[in-house]
């Protein structure tokens, strides 16, 4: 059979196996000891030729419901919203998708400096002067900034809001049993994190508090207040997880005072596909930045004297560092951070705020309109683009019954919050139109009190 | 070219200019401010680019033509395995079905998608021989740090937790000591031999009671193979530790021999790099881990799992050390591994470690005269030359690099393995056809003859590149990482 990624002749193999010095090919592999080579062919499905593969792949992506037929009221981390056109056109360029980390600055200045202008964009969202160039996503990310507050307080307590997205919270105690870091967790008030048991916990012990700015639950979190709490103990760091879209016009965690500002930039120009890749951002102050994991993109010059841009700051990794470096982290998400970069070049100064603001107008809509389908809001306080509402039957059964009707229902609570069985997260983008919003609210209405 | 800087997209922007159409507004407004507070709105707006549509794609088409992919020229960069990434990958994962999926769907509406990581699941567990494979690792890196992890979780649960040693070989990527210091262990090194393999006298001296672990990556960063690789899997096991396979280099050997039957307990794979998954700049990646049963309890949840043709997520793991990322992997990179692998095959994965082979060698001897070559064995897919001889004569490995960038080569790996003086690895994979081999061997013997007879065109390189060698190490003591309007 003939491959069309492999180009090897029969004749070539002959002059190049000439050169070698070598009978066949399997004189190269005669260095594998005999007891571990493998006797028999790998049992695999069949080659497929390029015809056929795309067409099973067809039907295979087609058993999946994708987004874009149905109306998705489904966020929790990971939001359905408008991908401008420019994006994949950006990211489809083989100069951007087959190169690999630019090691080599001189052929590699594009993607160096699109890195560049994503550290400055998001620097610019989250008022943090100091941004590295992606890391995996926003729950590594969270991960990594518990790391620094360890590193660099020398302290082993950390203090995790409820109200952080489940899963990071997840990540955050699997990754806390290597360093043997202490998670305390700080519970809920009205759908916040209740600030009296966290001025009980937080002390001299305590490395870092994160919390979610907007909260897992929508909610958002009184940044002031929680600093104030902070700031009662010199050391201890403020680590807020932060959606940037919602940035756009939120007050950003940097004017409230926190050390370390972490998220995903999925919301700008990535799509949803199962959850990844997407592309963690990590932004601190200037104190911080010689502890930052990941790679940072710097400016310089060249010989002339002409502008360009190299990875700087390399002493800091493990490459070079070895079992020394604070992080083990080796790539980043280029092209995703590319994606977001786009698309915030798209939106631009007006349009990051613009769509921000849409999102809150329409999720607020969403919510009125189903507390006079009387399906009031959970909690009482301020929300960006989610909010919660209890249901009266299982939200698995309710999604089931909405699916029918052409709706993604919300995030069922439940499964990660016992004490919220029967709660739905929903949320509300831009994408969503007045009519979508009309027709989940008389569905939910209907089940709900059906 | 023109010599002049390329403008950032912030020097491109004017105030007022919209590159952006957003959906309307079409339910009644409400006022924000005064329902959240002055103090939670933003007073200085982020001050991103306003730029039209056609700024923006000429701006990032200028970026694009300012560097340099595996369709542009040839990029044998050692480790990384910088193979083509075909282009149908791109198609499929761009399928609504793939692409515009949500994480927290009801699992009975992503069916297509949990069969997908299953079926790549029990490809890559063939692959490898090993008996489980979790897809959540985002990469390289975090693969090993999970498979870590496992071990710790492991070695625990029989009552083992003083094991707090992970032996690495001097000749290992830096990222295997990171990952196992990150997972709390201590890092115990192991010399090479003369040979360029693990000495492995040298590993009996350092096993002891505290042996977690030996991370190998086989064929080793020299790639060559280490041959006593079942000797030193039975002094790690008799010592009570686990073999973690670092797959770094899986393309030299994929069909011919299999981790899991040299003995390795777990491997990591980079999808990025063996399957093409692509390297995107630098990422996202993929790395997932393979282990044996005895280790499978151990695993991030959720598991993918199948019953009577229906896919599901298992979260039911009691042991599990827990959730490593978030979700289920990088599920986009995976899509694209699968279509490569079933677009080969085991006959064309086994065709392409050959050919892989064939090709470092063919280059090693092609070079050999005018380069020192450190270790003559046959080497498998990558090899290792010292630019030794260069030196001697006031050129740097670093000078070689920069020069074959006038002849459209991207350089191959430099200074790594670190126990190589002036090591350059390179790495040409399976789809180089012999001309551009040829190329790159012709381009290396010139270089190697001007370093005797004209060292001033190399010391002066690159000629073509938009910028002119660059000061790294300004960037690092006077840092700019943003870029500031007040600077201009």
């Amino acid at each position: 059979m003939d491959f069309r990624y492999l180009p090897a002749t029969e004749a070539d193999k002959t002059q190049m196996l000439e050169k070698i010095g070598a009978k066949s090919t399997d004189e190269l592999f005669s260095d594998i000891p005999e007891k571990v080579r493998l006797d028999r062919k790998l049992n695999l499905k069949e080659p497929t030729s390029e015809y056929e593969l795309k067409k099973e792949m067809v039907a295979m992506a087609a058993k999946n419901a994708n987004l874009q037929d149905y109306s998705s009221f489904l966020g929790a981390g990971v939001y359905d919203h408008f991908i401008p056109s420019v994006v994949d056109h950006v990211i489809s360029r083989q100069e951007f998708y087959t190169s690999y980390t630019p090691y080599q600055p001189e052929m590699t200045q594009g993607e160096l400096q699109a890195m560049f202008e994503f550290q400055t964009m998001v620097s610019e969202i989250t008022g943090m002067p100091i941004v590295n160039s992606s890391l995996y996503d926003g729950g590594t990310a969270v991960v990594e900034a518990m790391y620094l507050s360890n590193v660099q307080t020398k302290k082993k307590k950390i203090l995790v809001s409820e109200a952080l997205h489940p899963e990071y919270r997840q990540l955050v105690k699997t990754a806390s049993k290597g360093k043997g870091l202490e998670i305390v967790e700080i519970g809920l008030t009205d759908g916040k994190t209740d600030l009296a048991q966290l001025e009980k916990e937080i002390d001299e012990d305590t490395a870092s508090v994160i919390v979610q700015y907007p909260n897992f639950l929508g909610q958002i979190e009184p940044l002031d207040k929680i600093n104030a709490l902070i700031k009662a103990q010199p050391k201890a760091m403020m680590i807020v997880s932060s959606n940037p879209l919602a940035l756009g016009y939120l007050t950003p965690p940097s004017e409230f005072g926190a050390d370390i500002v972490v998220g995903d930039t999925q919301v700008f120009g990535i799509p949803a596909q199962l959850g990844g890749p997407h592309c963690g951002y990590f932004a601190t102050t200037d104190k911080l930045m010689r502890k930052v994991p990941g790679r940072f993109v710097g400016e310089t010059v060249d010989q002339d004297g002409q502008r360009g841009y190299v990875l700087a700051l390399q002493t800091r990794e493990q490459h070079i560092r070895r079992e020394k470096a604070t992080s083990n982290i080796t790539s980043n998400q280029a092209l995703n951070a590319v994606a977001s970069s786009a698309a915030m070049s798209a939106l631009g100064k007006n349009g990051v705020k613009d769509m921000s603001k849409l999102n809150m107008q329409k999720a607020r809509y969403t919510k009125q309109q189903l507390e006079e389908a009387g399906l009031p809001a959970a909690f009482s306080g301020s929300i960006f683009n989610e909010f919660v509402v209890k249901l009266s039957q299982p939200v698995k059964e309710v999604n089931e019954k909405l699916f029918d009707k052409g709706i993604v229902g919300g995030f069922d609570l439940g499964i990660v919050y016992p004490e919220f069985e029967n709660h739905m997260l929903i949320a509300t983008t831009e994408i969503r139109s007045k009519e979508e919003i009309d027709a989940f609210v008389k569905e939910l209405g209907d089940i709900n009190n059906g | 070219m023109a010599n002049e800087n390329f403008p950032l997209i912030f020097e491109r922007s004017k105030e007022g200019r919209v590159g952006y159409n957003l959906p309307a507004l079409d339910v009644p407004e409400v006022n924000l401010e005064e329902e959240i507070g002055a103090d939670f709105v933003r007073k200085v707006d982020a001050n991103l680019p306003e730029v039209d549509e056609l700024e923006l794609m000429r701006h990032y088409t200028g970026l694009s033509n300012r560097n340099f992919g595996i369709h542009t020229g040839f990029y044998p960069l050692g480790s990384c395995t910088m193979k083509y990434n075909p282009v149908i990958n791109e198609d499929v994962v761009r399928l609504p079905g793939f692409s515009h999926i949500h994480p927290y769907q009801d699992t009975r509406t992503i069916q297509g998608a949990l069969e997908l990581m299953y079926d790549l699941q029990v490809h890559l567990e063939e692959i490898t021989g090993m008996d489980e494979i979790t897809l959540q690792p985002a990469a390289g890196s975090q693969g090993e740090w999970t498979a870590l992890m496992v071990f710790k979780a492991f070695h625990e649960a029989n009552g083992e937790s003083h094991r707090n040693e992970v032996i690495v070989p001097d000749s290992a990527h830096g990222t295997n000591p990171a990952s196992a210091a990150i997972a709390g262990f201590k890092i115990v090194e192991v010399k090479s031999n003369d040979k360029g393999l693990v000495d492995v006298e040298d590993l009996k001296k350092v096993v002891n009671e505290n042996t977690a672990a030996l991370m190998l990556t086989n064929p080793n960063t020299l790639g060559l193979f280490e041959t006593q690789i079942l000797e030193m899997s039975e002094i790690i096991h008799e010592a009570g530790g686990k073999m973690y396979y670092d797959g770094a280099n899986l393309n030299a050997i994929m069909g011919y021999a299999r981790p899991g039957d040299m003995g390795f307990d777990a491997v990591h794979l980079n999808l990025h790099k063996t399957f093409t998954g692509p390297h995107g700049g630098g990422g996202p990646g993929s790395g997932p881990i393979g282990v044996t049963d005895e280790l499978a309890a151990y695993l991030p949840k959720p598991v993918v799992v199948e019953k009577d043709g229906v896919y599901d997520l298992d979260y039911d793991r009691p042991e599990s050390i827990g959730m490593v990322k978030n979700f289920y992997g990088n599920f986009g990179i995976n899509v694209r591994s699968y279509t490569y692998i079933r677009t080969l095959g085991a006959e064309g994965l086994k065709k392409a470690s050959e050919l892989a082979v064939l090709n470092a060698n063919y280059i090693m001897r092609s070079l050999q005269e005018k380069y020192e070559l450190p270790f003559t064995q046959h080497c498998k897919h990558e090899f290792v030359i010292s630019g030794n001889k260069q030196k001697a004569l006031g050129i740097r490995t670093s000078d070689i690099a920069k020069r074959l960038m006038d002849f459209d080569i991207h350089p191959p790996t430099v200074y790594f393995p670190l126990i190589v003086d002036e090591a350059l690895m390179i790495e040409p994979t399976e789809t180089e056809s012999k001309e551009t081999l040829d190329h790159f061997i012709d381009t290396m013997l010139q270089i190697a003859d001007e370093a005797e007879n004209n060292p001033d065109i190399i010391h002066s390189a690159p000629h073509k590149t938009p910028v002119k060698r660059l000061d790294e190490t300004r960037a690092s003591r006077k840092p700019v990482f943003r870029w500031n309007k007040e600077e201009k």
